[in-house]
């Protein structure tokens, strides 16, 4: 095992729950209804917390003097490493539940798989924020429920949304050589052993919310290395803004 | 709450301006920011205090890893202790992860009163993760009674309420809205 590896490892996790943070708080303050307001920004703010444990720890291991802020807001896009799902825009509630949904249900299992790790910080992290997405899981499976079936309208759109995001939702589980590595040194989960449960599950919320599931498993890859969709850029613009434009401001 | 967590000086040890007796006092005082009728030691927050040099080390774990709180937390520990003479330095512990299973029966009194229902009893194993999405609001078998008119016909309205920690509730008997403390 060499440490590139596990920073590159840990960037993943951080980076992940740092882009759908940001994602999510781009709904705050016009929720659908109040209750989904305050539901988004909660998710985002665990998300934000988690992102920081993350990135903190992958500062220390690269040892090159970057902390959780010089990670999240002086990297360009091609430094990222979050799966391509996460940073798909928010679009219409529906493909922002699908979204969440196909992506909590991956968390929440490399998260459990995580909390076995050797790496002793690695496991508390996901121990903690194992607990936070168990909540997260509940709710978006029951918003993909609720929606699914719902009026012809929500069931048209929650359909629509899965369909669509499919083809970004089987990256997590395709490893490559730093996935392979970290397992091996028994600090990252085996990501391919996440898809069965993790099929099984998102299949039998889909029954319930008499959605069908999709039959194509392409999975389009490319966010764990670095190469993204168009829609990261925009996003870090914003995000980034203000310690671009005004580099150590602090508040 | 003293006796579950480290506690290996004694007060006639302590150097310190004050003994870790009063140092424990002292922090039974500082309130939750957001839920202001329990202390962080009545939370489980403040997982042990320990003798360092001229001053103390305060192990604290958060409870959220989002929670904005935490930060005014740390730095009302070192304020509420200086204004005893002591001199703290805050320790941020993530494992073993926070739980409510540490609240003490007299904060979870207090939160009813408060018109929170407290929490449930929490996972079985601290940090067991249930890796098929099942949180503990619908995992246990516990009802959440009104903290209101102790009606146990109560309905989730949502997992997330007006903080990270707590859930909203619905009473079907008084209609009333209301938080429930989430197991945790």
């Amino acid at each position: 095992m060499n440490d590139n590896a596990r920073f590159e490892f840990l960037l993943r996790m951080g980076d992940n729950a740092l882009v759908l943070a940001q994602r999510l708080s781009e709904w705050v303050g016009k929720g659908p209804v109040l209750e989904e307001d305050i539901a988004l920004t909660n998710v985002g703010l665990d998300l934000i917390g988690q992102a920081r444990m993350w990135l903190s720890y992958a500062g220390e291991v690269e040892g090159a003097g970057r902390d959780e802020d010089a990670l999240a807001f002086r990297r360009d896009q091609h430094g990222f490493r979050n799966l391509l799902l996460v940073e798909q825009p928010n679009g219409d509630y529906a493909e922002t539940t699908a979204r969440q949904f196909l992506f909590d249900r991956w968390h929440l299992l490399a998260l459990g798989a995580m909390t076995r790790s050797r790496d002793e910080r690695v496991a508390a992290i996901a121990a903690k924020a194992g607990k936070e997405v168990a909540y997260h899981v509940e709710r978006s499976s029951d918003w993909v429920i609720r929606l699914g079936d719902g009026t012809d309208e929500s069931h048209a759109r929650m359909q629509r949304a899965i369909d669509g995001l499919w083809m970004y939702a089987g990256e997590g589980f395709l490893p490559d050589a730093t996935d392979d590595a970290m397992a091996e040194a028994g600090i990252g989960p085996d990501l391919a052993a996440l898809r069965a449960p993790w099929r099984e599950g998102v299949a039998a919320v889909l029954a319930e919310a008499t959605l069908a599931l999709p039959a194509d498993d392409f999975a389009q890859r490319g966010g764990r290395q670095g190469r993204h969709t168009e829609h990261l850029g925009h996003l870090l613009c914003e995000m980034q803004f203000l310690q671009r434009a005004y580099p150590d401001a602090r508040w | 709450m003293a006796g579950m967590v480290d506690d290996p000086v004694t007060i006639e040890d302590a150097r310190a301006g004050a003994g870790l007796a009063a140092v424990w006092r002292a922090l039974s005082a500082i309130p939750d920011p957001e839920i202001p009728v329990v202390s962080i030691v009545d939370l489980g927050m403040v997982r042990g205090v320990a003798r360092e040099g001229e001053g103390v080390v305060v192990r604290v774990t958060p409870t959220y890893s989002g929670c904005p709180a935490t930060d005014l937390i740390v730095r009302s520990i070192v304020e509420g202790l200086a204004a005893i003479g002591v001199r703290a330095r805050v320790e941020i512990a993530l494992a073993p992860a926070w739980t409510t299973d540490w609240m003490s029966e007299d904060a979870k009194r207090r939160l009813r009163e408060y018109g929170i229902a407290p929490p449930g009893s929490a996972v079985p194993g601290r940090s067991a993760i249930d890796v098929r999405g099942i949180s503990p609001l619908r995992r246990s078998d516990v009802t959440v009674p009104c903290p209101r008119c102790n009606s146990t016909r109560t309905r989730l309205t949502a997992q997330f309420g007006s903080t990270a920690c707590k859930a909203l509730y619905r009473c079907e008997d008084c209609q009333e809205p209301f938080d429930y403390f989430k197991p945790h």
